[in-house]
């Protein structure tokens, strides 16, 4: 061929691609019927152990005692909008409802999509998004972590501490700030580190490999215990601190002293800052089920147990008093603790 | 005459070749992928024709397949003149993250505004990618290390100004620049259901200058001749060091339009949700489209294709990542697909010339023979 008129095919074939869009073809949109929960994950999927294994547990509930079907999805690295966008589409799509966006990065594109569906209610964890048909699922992030840093100061026996973020935003510095009141005001001396693994890529939620670098970097120096609030990365520095005696892991959102993918680290998991989206998200499979959706802004905090501080393990046994009456303080608002690191 | 037809129809069929045999191992290869993981690779791709085909999902492709395009063609410039861009990465989030900034803070007419934002993200993927050319020229620092360093430089540069009190705004667990005036929004071609973004048309224009400015220029042709050789670019007047850093401009200049149709587009500011790593998928489509701007857009929506469908697939039971390694396996088929059928071509080329000169020799001798005798 000719260059121009390879020019001017490369010319009439975009046109012509564009115009057929315009011109035909079924749409994917049209709805089906009551299907059950639509889930979609945030990076590091259903296993995580973490986070989206809390939201995961509560649609479990939901089969169980419900008897609801369900659909899950996940997110993967380096998304736009235009893929949560699909996911939450093809969900509400074929039926599922409620459909839920496990993670902050859900935010706009639920308010998005619930605009084109509106007889499909729409949850979303950690983020507020508008709608008359969103659940937003809010939670006191920084008043378990308070506890968890009262926990670590009582147990650290060299005096310093850490704190290792996945992501560097406005919700995982609430469990920094957190952690951070709470082991100072359980003992001012105690040096605090925090560090995020990545300034804002939520690749920060999904690698254990950075996680345990750092973790084993602190460890090097002394630091005996760690709190890693970083979804699936959390692993990784669990496995650097179960590798030396006597530091403590501290995990997050769910009981990862129970995960049996973390088993044989759990002797070094001290607590973890249990997150209930479980709860969450049970209620609002059930509250659509009674045919009574929840729509709005709903807190889960300390106080109606949507934030909380695991025991199982048994290594708080000694200082459980001290952490309950600490708890009923924050409860009773005698002990305000801030959502915004101090830097 | 009748040869150089000939000759013709066999570089044709040479050429037709590579992107099928490419096409056919990766279809062979997932094929095998997917049954030996469980799934039906025979519904696997009537579901993907099927939902990839739908009016809707045709817009979607297309809308995310206008960056990936631009992407390929920075990265092809660099491809052109065997300079390895990985950095188009850094290169284009600084981009739109300055021009981001700069719209957010200036509020001109349409006219004066929209191609404020893009002539800046330009000139900053150029400074960007310009470093590594100059590092190139003048300390002779390989462009694939600096690129990579750069790539780290842009995303903490971008990360400490877009704290809260320096350029950015926090909304939520968002952190974003201030949001761009109604008039720096780009327009859109209304489809009757989702719009496809008017960055399209941009992205053809960019084709054709690319095009023209590699095939049809002085600067091109030097630059495919550094590409080929530099020691006979050199030796025939060209100034290498020169066009090692005007090249990487350019490649830069492009690099500044990949987040354009996102940012005027879409998203309306930079935020910590920005895209990332389209500068990568770029290498894989410029790969893919061989460098030439046909090419590389039907790779481009391919792309789009397969990232459409790999929800689907999800939706239907497969797991996700079969979609990244359909995408891997395309790429190396096509990588090694060319290489097979070039080798194969140069082999036929030396036979070829090696029988005509064994025939001139026999002739000749023959004639010697006659001539003795």
């Amino acid at each position: 061929m000719r260059p121009v008129t390879k020019l001017a095919a490369a010319v009439t074939a975009t046109a012509a691609l564009v115009l057929t869009t315009a011109a035909c073809g079924e749409s994917s949109t049209e709805s089906g019927s009551d299907k059950g929960v639509g889930l979609a994950f945030d990076v590091g999927g259903r296993d995580d152990h973490s986070f989206n294994e809390s939201a995961a547990r509560g649609v479990d509930k939901a089969k169980e005692e419900l008897g609801v079907d369900a659909k899950m999805m996940t997110a993967k690295n380096n998304e736009t909008e235009a893929d949560r966008e699909q996911r939450l589409t093809s969900l509400a799509n074929a039926g599922y409802n409620p459909v839920i966006g496990v993670g902050f990065s859900y935010g706009k594109s639920i308010a998005k999509v619930a605009k084109k569906f509106p007889d499909t209610t729409f949850g979303v964890v950690d983020s507020v998004a508008e709608g008359k048909n969103v659940d937003s699922m809010l939670f006191s992030e920084h008043e378990g972590s308070y506890l968890a840093g009262v926990a670590a100061a009582m147990k650290t026996k060299t005096d310093s501490v850490g704190f290792i973020g996945g992501v560097d935003n406005a919700l995982i510095q609430k469990f920094e700030a957190g952690f951070v009141q709470g082991v100072k005001d359980t003992n001012s001396k105690i040096k605090v580190r925090s560090e995020y693994l990545y300034p804002n890529n939520d690749k920060g939620f999904n690698d254990p490999a950075a996680a345990k670098e750092k973790a084993q970097g602190w460890l090097d120096d002394d630091v005996d215990v760690i709190y890693t609030a970083a979804g699936q990365s959390g692993a990784g520095s669990i496995e650097a601190i179960g590798a030396k005696k006597g530091t403590w892991a501290i995990g997050v959102d769910s009981d990862q002293y129970q995960q049996p993918g973390l088993a044989k680290y759990k002797d070094s998991i001290l607590t973890s800052v249990v997150k209930n989206v479980d709860i969450a998200v049970f209620d609002l499979v059930k509250s659509v089920q009674d045919e009574k959706p929840i729509t709005g802004e709903q807190r889960y905090t300390l106080k109606e147990d949507g934030v909380s501080l695991s025991e199982s393990g048994g290594f708080l046994k000694d200082i459980q008093k001290d952490l309950d009456k600490v708890a009923k303080d924050i409860a009773d608002g005698k002990v305000k603790v801030s959502e915004r690191p101090s830097r | 005459m009748n040869a150089v037809r000939r000759v013709n129809r066999e570089k044709l069929l040479l050429q037709l070749g590579a992107p099928l045999l490419a096409i056919l191992a990766a279809l062979v290869i997932t094929s095998v992928i997917l049954a030996t993981t469980g799934g039906d690779p025979f519904r696997a791709y009537s579901v993907m024709i099927e939902f990839g085909f739908k009016s809707d999902s045709q817009i979607w492709i297309i809308n995310k397949a206008i960056p990936y395009f631009l992407a390929a063609v920075a990265v092809a410039v660099g491809f052109r003149m065997k300079l390895f861009n990985i950095g188009v990465d850094g290169q284009y989030r600084l981009a739109a993250f300055c021009a981001a900034a700069l719209g957010g803070a200036v509020a001109f007419p349409s006219f004066i505004q929209i191609p404020l934002m893009i002539l800046t993200a330009m000139f900053v993927g150029a400074i960007w990618s310009g470093i590594a050319g100059l590092l190139k020229a003048t300390r002779g620092v390989s462009e694939v290390v600096s690129t990579i360093m750069l790539n780290f430089i842009a995303a903490s540069l971008i990360g400490y100004l877009i704290q809260e009190n320096r350029l950015g705004v926090v909304e939520g667990n968002l952190t974003h620049t201030e949001n761009i005036p109604e008039s720096g929004h780009f327009f859109e071609i209304s489809t009757g259901q989702e719009p496809i973004g008017g960055f399209v048309i941009v992205a053809v224009l960019v084709g054709v200058v690319y095009w023209l400015v590699l095939n049809r220029s002085r600067f091109g042709f030097d630059l495919r001749a550094v590409g080929g050789s530099h020691s006979a670019a050199e030796a025939s007047g060209v100034n290498v060091k020169r066009m090692v850093v005007s090249s990487m401009l350019l490649s830069g200049l492009f690099a500044g339009l990949v987040g354009m149709p996102t940012l005027l587009g879409e998203s309306h500011n930079y935020g910590t949700d920005f895209p990332e790593g389209i500068g990568f998928t770029g290498i894989a489509i410029a790969l893919l489209g061989r460098n030439h701007p046909v090419g590389m857009a039907l790779a481009a929506l391919l792309w789009g294709f397969l990232e459409r469908t790999g929800t689907q697939l999800e939706f239907e039971g497969y797991s996700q990542e079969i979609i990244g390694v359909m995408q891997g396996v395309i790429v190396f088929c096509v990588v090694i697909a060319y290489e097979v059928v070039r080798r194969y071509g140069l082999k036929l080329q030396q036979r070829k010339v090696g029988e005509e000169l064994a025939a001139e020799a026999r002739a000749k001798s023959s004639n010697e023979a006659g001539a003795s005798a």
